[in-house]
C-alpha cells in the first residue's frame, strides 16, 4: 500500500481552506457571543458579559417574531415544494416528446442568482408596473399591494421561493425515482394493490431517504434566506417578512451590535439543527419503532 | 385514446413551462422597453427592442468592473475547487486514511450553517485579522475566491467522490506497476476518465460563485464588488429605473442559461448525488 502521508498531503489544502474560512469564523462567533461589543456604543471595547446576550434574546420580541415568521415561511414553502416537486418528478418519469427540453425549462429557475430572482419578482409585483397587481385588480377587483399588506407580502415570498426551489426537489426525487427497484411495484400489482395503496406502502417508504434529504436541504436554506426577500420586500411591510437572516444582518451591520448579533446567529443555527433533528426523529425513528411487530 | 393522452401531456407541459418561464419573460419585456413604454397597462409584446437599457449597463465603467470581478472570481473559484476536489477525492478514494469517512461527512457540514452566522466573524477576520501591513483581505478578489471554497468545495467533493470511486482501481495499480508516479496517475489515468464529472462540477461551482450575493456585499466595498451586488444596488439606491435593472438582471442570468443548456443531461446526477447516496 502507498504511504498514508501522500494521501494526507492531497487532502491538506482542502482541509486548510475549510478550517480557516469555515471553522475559524465559527469559533470566533462563539467567543464574541459572550462579549458585550458594539462599536457605536459609548464604550466600543469588548467586555466579557457572560450569557447576558443570550438572556436578552429571550425577551427580544422583534427577534422572536422574526424567528416565528421564518418558521412559517419555511414550513409553507418547503411543504409546497415537496408536493409539487414529487408530482413533477413522477410526470418526468414517463416518456413524452421533448422531455429534455421541458426538463431544461423546469430546471432554469434553479440556476438564477437569488438576487436576480428577487429582482424578477419585484418587477412582477411592483404597483404601476407589474402584471400581478394590475390583472388582479382588473379581473377580480382584488387590491394587491405587498408594500402595505403583510399577509400578501408573506405569501408572495412563499410563492417566489416555491418558484425558485421546486426544481431542486424535482431533480432530487427524479434521481431517486429513476434508481428505484422495479420488483416491489410488480409485487404490489400482483397482490392487487390500488394506486393509493401502492403509493402509501411502496413508493413512499422507498422514497423516504430522498424526500428527507430534500426537506433538510430546503429547510436549512429557507431558514437562512436573505437575498431574495431583501430584493423583493426589503423585509417589509413593517417587519412582516423580516426573516431571521435579515434581522441578524440589520443588528450586525447598520447597528454594529456584534456580540448580540453573534448570539443570535448561534441560536438560529442551533434551532435549525434541532428542527432538522426533530423532523428526523419524528419521521425516521417512529417507523423504526413500528418495525418489530 | 392514446393520442388524446399525448395531447393532454403536451398541453400540461406547455402550460407548466409557461408558468415557469413567465417571470423571466416579463423581466425580458421590461428590459426591452423604454421608461415611457412602461407606463400604463402591462403588455407582453415587444414592439421595438429598446437596447438603451443594456447599453447603459454595459458602458457603465463601475459595472464593467463588477462584471470583470465576477468573471475572475467565479472562474478562479471553479478552477481551484475542481482541482482541490479532484485531489481530495483521490485521497479519500484510494488511500486508507484513518477517519476519512468522518472527514467526508464533516466537509458537508460546512455547507449547512446559515451564512448570517458567518458574515460577522468573516467581516471582522477580513478587516482586523487577515491583515499584512497595509494589505487587508477585505475588499479583495482573492478573499472572495477563497471564501467561496467553503460552500463549493463540499459540494464538489460530494459530487466527485462517486466519479472517482467509479474509476476501477486496477487501472491506477497497473500504471503504478509500469513505474508511473502518483502525479502521472492522477494526470493520465484519473483526469481523463473523470473529465465529464469534472466538467459538470466546474460549471455548477462557477454558477454558484457567480450567483453569490451576501458575502460579496458584506466583504467588499469598492474594488472587488461583483455583479450581484451591482444588481442589488439598483433596488436600494436608484430605486425606480426598472428597465435598466431588468437589463442588468438579464445580464446576470445569461451565463447560467448557457451553462444549463450545456450540462442539462448530466445535471440530475451531478446535483443529487449526495441525496441519493445519503
Amino acid at each position: 500500500m502507498r504511504p498514508q502521508s501522500v494521501g494526507w498531503l492531497f487532502l491538506a489544502p482542502t482541509l486548510l481552506i475549510l478550517a480557516v474560512f469555515g471553522v475559524l469564523p465559527f469559533i470566533y462567533v462563539l467567543v464574541v457571543s459572550f462579549f458585550d461589543w458594539n462599536s457605536f456604543a459609548a464604550d466600543p471595547t469588548m467586555r466579557f458579559s457572560g450569557v447576558q446576550n443570550y438572556r436578552d434574546l429571550v425577551f427580544d420580541t422583534g427577534f422572536l417574531m422574526s424567528l416565528w415568521n421564518t418558521l412559517k415561511f419555511g414550513v409553507f414553502a418547503v411543504a409546497s415544494e415537496i408536493v409539487l416537486g414529487y408530482f413533477l418528478a413522477q410526470l418526468f418519469m414517463r416518456n413524452f416528446p421533448l422531455k429534455g427540453f421541458f426538463r431544461t425549462i423546469h430546471t432554469l429557475p434553479l440556476m438564477i442568482a437569488p438576487v436576480a430572482v428577487g429582482a424578477t419578482w419585484r418587477l412582477m409585483t411592483v404597483p404601476g408596473l407589474g402584471p400581478i397587481p394590475y390583472y388582479l385588480d382588473r379581473w377580480f377587483g382584488y387590491d394587491y399591494l405587498i408594500s402595505r399588506y403583510a399577509g400578501q407580502a408573506f405569501f408572495t415570498t412563499v410563492v417566489m421561493d416555491v418558484w425558485h426551489w421546486t426544481p431542486l426537489v424535482t431533480l432530487t426525487l427524479l434521481a431517486a425515482l429513476s434508481s428505484m427497484p422495479k420488483e416491489p411495484f410488480e409485487q404490489a400489482q400482483i397482490d392487487g394493490a390500488n394506486k393509493l395503496q401502492t403509493f402509501w406502502y411502496v413508493t413512499l417508504p422507498l422514497l423516504k431517504p430522498a424526500i428527507l434529504s430534500a426537506v433538510f436541504i430546503r429547510l436549512m436554506d429557507a431558514m437562512r434566506t436573505v437575498d431574495e426577500v431583501w430584493m423583493l420586500t426589503g423585509g417589509g411591510p413593517a417587519a412582516a417578512t423580516r426573516y431571521v437572516g435579515l434581522y441578524i444582518w440589520r443588528v450586525v451591520f447598520p447597528k454594529t451590535d456584534y456580540g448580540y448579533g453573534s448570539a443570535m446567529s448561534l441560536i438560529t443555527l442551533y434551532l435549525t439543527i434541532v428542527l432538522c433533528w426533530l423532523l428526523y426523529a419524528g419521521l425516521v425513528a417512529r417507523r423504526d419503532l413500528r418495525k418489530p411487530e | 385514446m392514446k393520442r388524446d393522452r399525448k395531447g393532454l401531456s403536451l398541453t400540461f407541459w406547455l402550460f407548466s413551462s409557461l408558468i415557469t418561464l413567465f417571470p423571466i419573460y416579463w423581466m425580458f419585456c421590461v428590459s426591452a422597453k423604454s421608461r415611457v413604454e412602461l407606463f400604463g397597462a402591462p403588455t407582453f409584446l415587444i414592439r421595438s427592442f429598446f437596447s438603451e437599457n443594456y447599453w447603459a449597463t454595459l458602458t457603465n465603467t463601475s459595472f464593467q468592473g463588477y462584471m470583470f470581478n465576477s468573471i475572475v472570481i467565479a472562474t478562479s473559484n471553479a478552477l481551484l475547487v475542481t482541482t482541490l476536489s479532484l485531489f481530495a477525492t483521490y485521497a479519500l478514494s484510494r488511500y486508507k486514511l484513518s477517519g476519512k469517512e468522518n472527514i467526508f461527512f464533516w466537509t458537508i457540514t460546512n455547507r449547512m450553517a446559515p451564512p448570517a452566522a458567518f458574515l460577522l466573524p468573516l467581516f471582522l477576520l477580513y478587516t482586523q485579522v487577515f491583515v499584512i501591513g497595509d494589505w487587508k483581505m477585505f475588499d479583495t478578489r482573492i478573499g472572495l475566491i477563497l471564501l467561496y471554497c467553503v460552500f463549493n468545495l463540499p459540494f464538489a467533493i460530494w459530487t466527485m467522490r462517486g466519479v472517482v470511486d467509479a474509476i476501477p482501481q486496477e487501472l491506477d495499480e497497473a500504471a503504478f506497476v509500469d513505474g508511473a508516479s502518483t502525479w502521472q496517475v492522477i494526470l493520465h489515468v484519473i483526469l481523463p476518465l473523470a473529465r465529464p464529472g469534472l466538467a459538470v462540477t466546474a460549471i455548477l461551482t462557477w454558477v454558484f460563485a457567480w450567483n453569490e450575493y451576501l458575502f460579496a456585499a458584506t466583504l467588499t466595498s469598492v474594488h472587488a464588488r461583483t455583479i450581484t451586488t451591482g444588481l442589488a444596488e439598483f433596488v436600494t439606491v436608484t430605486g425606480t429605473n426598472w428597465g435598466q435593472m431588468a437589463a442588468t438582471a438579464m445580464l446576470t442570468l445569461i451565463p447560467a442559461i448557457i451553462f444549463l443548456s450545456l450540462v442539462q443531461k448530466h445535471i440530475v446526477a451531478g446535483l443529487t448525488f449526495g441525496a441519493v447516496k445519503g
